[in-house]
């Protein structure tokens, strides 16, 4: 079942010429063929296209291009501009919007060679933890159909997790590649922010979101965030300097390797069976030689309000754009006004409404000084807080999750319960420092996978690497699938 | 009661840069609608702006113009408003952290020199632009992303003939730090005017109105004009002014409500989180300031004082840099500059423009012009003769004396010869002769003009009259 592989299997295989990447993607399109009407992680698929890369990539093959990702199919949020592909966003406000452009990151993967297919679900414009607040319908998760993928990049983490392609990319602006990956039983990475180019990727908070892959070991992801990495002119906010080759990270060992756990993220409130598999994980660590101390993250308790504040604020103007006058969607007025508020009204779900509403609010006059300026000011302290940890730790491990995947609808009435889904991964965001999601264990009646959060230094992905690969190694909580997903059918 | 006028202005200007502000579109005037545009500068989903550097140095340039302080870490912000020509629906722009701040701009006005304040010289991001048709709009957005700087004065102005004045100087100093070409045609310059009165020596400013979009600097000066009395004129009539934003229609020669201020716009500026802040370092300021050029008005005064030049010879050389150029190399080590100027303004350029001839193909040497003065001022030649040679210089080059010595038209000086052409020319003309010795002096004259036909020209002109005059009376 090659959908099952892995990118480094993948790629060992087709550089042998064993198979094809026509027989590689076509194994993704059955996959999707046979789960996805219950998975729902994709919003469409162009079979003609992907097949077209595949030969183009097989052309590439006989010709013994060695491209790190040639013929590898990877699937792509909603939320990517892939030229000549939809681009909406989860959204009914850019309905019929087809990208004219292709983001940097995936200009990158098609210069490594990676098949780009598909479009994947996800909560509209990237807001929420559930993938219930796309417009196009809900993401179910691989491992109990009645529960949610997590969010906002749900289509991403259960399409890997339901092996229907071989990897992804996802966005991360609090939470949405780290969140889902743990709620799906896949690796997922949030790079330093400034790390990946943000060109083509329609913004939620521009100084918080990252793109980042979703893959099915923490090779993959070392790999593919090596791809992704790397200055770029047309974003200001990535950063200059080299892009190390992650896998040389992967040794295996963390001998001496130093660990913090905050103190403040281990309190009440938390899913027992997460705690317990949380606490394994930092014993497994420290059996591997990984010395373990505890830190405080004093800031950690405003972390949610400021990103609320944050993230919406900048929403608010990112999102002004949306308007019905140039693309997407358009409900007519007798003014410029009068259409602008239809076509927003009847465009924008709940949710978004709600998210720019409350960033028009704290920017307004008035109420920027006690909100938004408050906020960048917390946002500082929060910073600080991990600065200081990590003169005394190479990284800080916590639960990605304080809960395994949840009921849809559970929490989809209750905005303020479904923000605090996020309480664990938001302040890597308002740091802009990295983390990185890993399977560490199920629950048990019924199983459901449960993720290990590793956050590290600004540009410490390497460590990160190092420390999940090492842990990885020693488990099999990857390999470990739902049944129906691997049933040949 | 005697009101007087307070008055600032804001001034948005086109910088003069091949690309736009964010993305590689040309910034060009006059392409067919919606050709110069990409991704970024329509503000399609997922795009960013990269910053044009030589933007960024223009407005630093005009800051150093305008006597400003740059900025060591300025930033961009977003401009939050709904309107059709604004692609993303915010304006990025500086808001509290701008390029350049507090300089001032001097000028000449009414003969005496005046000074306005500058607030800040900021850059931003143009809009597209608005077009209505029967039955409905469109917008062309070639504009929209072009970089345009903002010029805040303070409120100095007095009167709506120094708004002209301050207007037209700042332009210039534009124009001539290579800032912007200042097209008010191509709507390159638009300005938003504020102005209030008050009772002649109150300190409270009165309500401030705004007169937006204005595109002309004609058209400031009128609104203005129509302004003022209105307001003082609502005042008599114990009226009250209130703050408010006015539109100017051009063709009724009035101003009229737009909004008053309960419609203000909240825009809610916010740090621009796609750009980083700007932080010029040294170097890069080092280059700035290599730009730096002579000012107009600077210029002026130089060249009045440099080569005792009165004000209409050095406006023109302010005016005609080649021909300033071309002098100040004329001039250099010159006894007397002015005659210099009389032959380069009078002489060379009206022959450059009678050839159509640019100066850069002139033939004359500057170097010759004040060889060619001295051998009129040493009496080698007439001015008239000076006027051939000249000529023969414009179309053959060559060195006046060697023109002289060539073609022998060296003036003759030499009373003996000078004596012998008299002596003809009476002995040929008695008639004439009789009338001046009957006391008709005008007969000298031609008696003088048959001496200098006899010699050629290169008789010496004084001294054919002292001779004449000596014979004619003795």
């Amino acid at each position: 079942m090659l959908n099952q592989l892995t990118i480094s299997e993948l790629h060992a295989k087709l550089t042998k010429r064993a198979v094809s990447v026509r027989e590689v993607v076509q194994a993704c399109l059955d996959q999707i063929k046979r789960v996805d009407p219950q998975v729902r992680a994709f919003l469409s698929v162009d079979e003609k296209d992907a097949l077209a890369q595949a030969d183009i990539a097989d052309k590439a093959l006989a010709a013994g291009l060695p491209q790190p990702l040639l013929g590898i199919p990877i699937a792509i949020k909603d939320v990517l501009a892939v030229k000549n592909h939809p681009l909406q966003c989860g959204s009914r406000i850019l309905d019929k919007f087809v990208s004219p452009y292709d983001a940097t990151a995936i200009a990158k993967l098609r210069k490594a060679g990676a098949i780009i297919f598909g479009r994947l679900n996800m909560d509209e414009f990237a807001m929420g933890s559930s993938t219930e607040n796309s417009a196009f319908g809900h993401t179910r998760n691989p491992w109990d159909l009645e529960r949610v993928p997590g969010g906002s990049s749900g289509g991403s983490a259960a399409a890997v997790a339901a092996d229907e392609c071989i990897a992804s990319l996802g966005t991360d602006t609090g939470g949405s590649i780290r969140q889902p990956a743990a709620l799906c039983g896949v690796v997922g990475v949030k790079p330093t922010y400034g790390r990946v180019s943000r060109y083509g990727l329609v913004a939620f908070a521009s100084s918080l979101d990252q793109i980042g892959p979703f893959t099915k070991d923490v090779r993959d992801a070392a790999i593919l965030t090596r791809v992704l990495a790397g200055h770029d002119p047309l974003d200001s906010t990535s950063v200059q300097g080299p892009v190390p080759d992650y896998r040389a990270d992967l040794t295996g060992n963390i001998k001496g390797l130093r660990l913090g756990l905050p103190k403040e993220y281990f309190i009440g409130g938390m899913d027992k069976e997460v705690s317990a598999a949380v606490q394994a994980a930092v014993k497994q660590l420290q059996s591997l030689g990984a010395e373990v101390q505890e830190i405080s993250l004093p800031h950690t308790d405003y972390a949610v309000a400021t990103y609320y504040i944050v993230a919406t604020a900048e929403a608010s103007a990112n999102l002004a754009r949306f308007d019905g006058t140039r693309y997407g969607m358009r409900v007519e007025g007798a003014d410029p006004n009068e259409l602008y508020t239809k076509t927003r009204g009847a465009g924008f779900g709940a949710e978004v409404k709600r998210r720019i509403i409350l960033g028009t609010y704290v920017l307004s006059s008035g109420y920027y000084d006690a909100y938004y300026l408050r906020a960048q000011k917390v946002r500082t302290l929060i910073l600080q807080d991990f600065l200081k940890a990590f003169e005394k730790v190479d990284a800080i491990v916590t639960p990605t999750s304080p809960t395994p995947a949840f009921k849809a609808g559970e929490k989809s009435d209750d905005p303020l319960q479904m923000y605090l889904s996020d309480i664990f991964t938001i302040s890597c965001n308002l740091a802009g420092i990295c983390g990185i999601s890993v399977p560490c264990g199920f629950t048990t009646n019924p199983k459901l996978p449960i993720g290990l959060q590793l956050l590290g230094q600004p540009f410490g992905e390497g460590t990160l690497f190092r420390i999940a690969h090492a842990y990885e190694q020693s488990t099999d909580w990857h390999k470990q699938k739902p049944e129906w997903i691997t049933k040949q059918s | 009661m005697d009101y007087e006028a307070v008055i600032g202005l804001e001034t948005h200007v086109q910088l003069k840069t091949r690309s736009k502000m964010w993305c590689g579109c040309a910034n060009e005037f006059g392409a067919p609608p919606n050709t110069n545009v990409c991704p970024i500068c329509l503000g399609l989903p997922g795009v960013l702006p990269a910053a044009n550097e030589e933007a960024l140095r223009l407005t630093a340039l005009t800051g150093l113009l305008l006597n400003c302080t740059v900025a060591r870490h300025a930033k961009f912000d977003r401009k939050n408003y709904f309107y059709p020509d604004v692609p993303k629906n915010y304006q990025i722009t500086q808001y509290d952290q701008p390029s350049t701040l507090t300089g001032y701009l001097d000028f000449e006005f009414e003969g005496k020199m005046a000074r306005v304040r500058i607030t800040r010289a900021h850059l931003e991001e143009d809009v597209g632009k608005n077009f209505h048709f029967e039955r409905n709009s469109g917008v062309d957005f070639n504009r929209a992303g072009v970089p345009l700087m903002e010029i805040v004065s303070e409120p100095d102005i007095t009167s709506a003939d120094m708004a002209y004045t301050y207007l037209n100087a700042l332009k210039d100093i534009l124009i001539f730090g290579h800032v912007s070409d200042c097209d008010m045609e191509k709507g390159m310059v638009r300005c938003d005017v504020n102005v209030s009165v008050r009772p002649k020596g109150q300190k409270e400013l009165g309500a401030k109105i705004e007169i937006k979009n204005m595109n002309t600097f004609s058209g400031v000066r009128r609104a203005l004009e129509y302004e003022i009395p209105r307001q003082i004129d609502v005042l008599n009539k114990g009226g009250k002014l209130s703050q408010e934003t006015r539109r100017w229609d051009d063709a009724a020669g009035i101003t009229g409500v737009m909004r008053t201020k309960e419609y203000a716009h909240d825009y809610r500026y916010f740090p621009e989180p796609d750009l980083m802040p700007f932080e010029p370092t040294e170097e890069w300021l080092a280059d700035v300031r290599k730009r730096i050029v002579e000012l107009p008005l600077a210029r002026k005064q130089r060249f009045m004082a440099t080569y005792s030049l009165p004000s209409p010879d050095a406006e023109t050389f302010v005016n005609d840099r080649p021909l300033a150029d071309y002098f100040e190399k004329a001039a250099r080590g010159a006894q007397n500059p002015k005659a210099v100027a009389n032959w380069v303004i009078n002489n060379l350029r009206a022959k450059l423009t009678e050839s159509a001839t640019s100066l850069d193909a002139v033939r004359i040497q500057p170097e010759h012009i004040q060889e060619l003065i001295s051998l009129v001022d040493s009496g080698k030649i007439s001015t008239k003769i000076a006027q051939d040679i000249f000529s023969e210089m414009f179309e053959n080059g060559g060195s006046p004396s060697m023109i002289v010595e060539h073609k022998g038209l060296a003036q003759v000086s030499d009373t003996s010869a000078i004596e012998q052409f008299c002596d003809e020319v009476i002995a040929a003309n008695p008639k004439s002769a009789a009338d001046y010795k009957a006391g008709k002096v005008a007969a000298l004259n031609f008696l003088k003009g048959q001496v200098m036909k006899a010699s050629k020209g290169k008789a010496n002109p004084n001294l054919v009259g002292e001779i004449l005059e000596r014979k004619l009376k003795g």
